[in-house]
């Protein structure tokens, strides 16, 4: 089982470069958690004061906004791919 | 001379050079244009105004360009019609209608963001320029962008009205059309723009884009004779224009321009995708996403990036926001016509529509001044009422055959009056 959580441009500093990491997460919740544990610079990018995602922050599971799914339980399976995309484009 | 304006996060305040920057890199939140006021308050003379053409570039001092920038067409410089039968219908004195259905060149509002988000891509080297757009967007980029020589590629849900696609292709733009709705355009323009050195105007150029949108405020504060009105309503797709007319109020407040005042912003939605209106409705800390559905589909973005701050200025405003269904719509396109001759689009109706609903509820009071804000033209929504309006049989060129036909209407006129008065 493996998925990978795919990283915009901007957070890369925070990556050491990395576009993207493997996991083995099984729910959208542990895979950021892998990737704030393997990266601690960039949890507070990542997560508000009150441990939420940030509001500018999309979390997408493959096509879609988990906000659509199960939200940050969203179960993942072999193959899958979290991206994470800064909320900025608009009509 | 010093540059006036810088880029600055609207969540955390950190300042940024200018540049094709969207959001900000510690928080993440979107950037805006900021300026130094003092100088801008130096640099701007109200009466300097007298001499200048009305369209959106007599504000140029409150806009992002550069030293020395010459425009090179007329764009913005909308009517501000006063209402007679609209008013009177649903029983107030004083309310406007802004009509951006008439904005040169491409007869929507996004002329005014387009013009300043061009003059940022010139300034910051791209060759090519685009944008996710669920249409209006799309036919403003196409037409400026190419008359101004970039190459031109828009981005739009595959399922865009045919006469908005051809608005855009017909000035020889690149169209791609996407299997998915707007929110999924706009997030693959993000990863285009992360990855390709274009300028998309509503991605990496937005802060400039943006900006664009304040000359609507600007414009309808001059034509109420420098006053600010006391509700605007104003429909709401990304949410972003609705903020970008309180900036231009606060900032002719600020300059001494206009008399302070607490305006009320009101937002204007579908039913079908009103992620902005349920979250002021139902009191939500954050506006919770939708997949949109409805006729309006210039205001069908379910996730709205500039959602959360549509959402604080509303209710720190002492605002409101109102959704209107498909066939509500409709209606409210056709009385928009009817009653001032006014041919606006599907979010047109929704905004109009929305107007009413809010007067009739008493969120907006019979005594007050109200602009409401038409952004874009009828002619290019003409699907989403076309069944309404069902072609008539032709008559023969005879003055018989007309009268015959005058015969025929006098008495259909008759006994739907017959039947009305038994109703």
């Amino acid at each position: 089982m493996a998925i990978t959580i795919e990283i915009p441009t901007a957070f890369r500093r925070f990556t050491e470069g990395a576009p993207k990491i493997d996991s083995g997460a099984l729910t959208v919740a542990e895979a950021l958690n892998d990737l704030t544990a393997k990266y601690p610079a960039i949890s507070r990018h990542v997560r508000d004061e009150q441990g939420q995602i940030r509001q500018f922050l999309n979390v997408y599971l493959n096509e879609e906004d988990i906000r659509f799914l199960d939200g940050e339980s969203s179960p993942l399976k072999d193959g899958d791919r979290v991206l994470l995309v800064p909320s900025i484009a608009g009509g | 001379m010093k540059e006036i304006h810088y880029l600055r996060c609207r969540e955390c305040g950190k300042k940024f050079a200018n540049g094709p920057l969207s959001f900000c890199e510690e928080c993440f939140a979107p950037l805006e244009v900021s300026y130094d006021y003092e100088a801008l308050r130096r640099l701007a003379n109200r009466d300097a105004l007298r001499d200048r053409a009305f369209n959106m570039w007599r504000y140029s001092e409150f806009l992002p360009l550069p030293d020395g920038f010459v425009p090179t067409h007329a764009i913005g410089g909308t009517p501000l019609v006063k209402s007679r039968k609209f008013g009177e219908r649903v029983g107030v004195k004083n309310l406007y209608f802004k009509n951006d259905a008439v904005c040169f060149p491409t007869l929507s509002f996004k002329d005014r963001v387009v013009a300043t988000a061009l003059v940022a891509a010139r300034r910051f080297g791209f060759d090519t320029i685009g944008c996710s757009s669920t249409g209006n967007l799309a036919n403003a980029v196409a037409a400026q962008g190419t008359q101004q020589g970039f190459e031109t590629c828009v981005f739009v849900p595959a399922d865009l009205e045919p006469v908005k696609i051809l608005n855009s292709a017909v000035y020889g733009a690149r169209i791609i059309r996407i299997n998915g709705n707007y929110d999924h355009v706009n997030r693959l323009c993000t990863q285009i723009a992360d990855k390709f050195r274009w300028g998309l105007v509503n991605v990496n150029l937005r802060p400039y884009y943006a900006e664009g949108s304040k000359t609507h405020g600007f414009e309808i504060a001059e034509q109420l004779g420098w006053e600010l009105p006391d509700n605007v309503v104003v429909p709401m797709a990304g949410g972003s224009l609705i903020g970008k007319i309180a900036k231009a109020f606060c900032e002719l407040a600020h300059l001494g321009w206009v008399e302070p005042k607490q305006v009320k912003f009101f937002g204007a939605q579908a039913t079908g995708c009103s992620p902005i209106a349920d979250g002021v409705k139902r009191n939500l800390p954050r506006f919770q996403p939708q997949k949109p559905n409805t006729i309006a589909r210039s205001l069908a973005i379910g996730n709205p990036a500039d959602g959360p701050f549509a959402l604080r200025l509303i209710r720190e405003s002492g605002g409101w926001a109102e959704d209107l269904s498909d066939p509500e719509i409709i209606d409210s396109i056709k009385l928009l016509a009817e009653t001032e001759g006014i041919f606006g689009e599907t979010a047109g109706g929704v905004t109009a529509g929305v107007a009413a609903k809010l007067i009739e509820q008493g969120r907006i009071g019979r005594d007050e001044t109200t602009v409401v804000c038409i952004t874009g033209n009828g002619l290019k929504t003409t699907d989403a009422i076309a069944a309404d309006f069902p072609v008539q049989d032709a008559i023969e060129p005879r003055l018989e055959a007309f009268e015959s036909l005058l015969e025929q209407h006098l008495q259909s006129n008759t006994s739907a009056q017959t039947e009305e008065t038994h109703a």
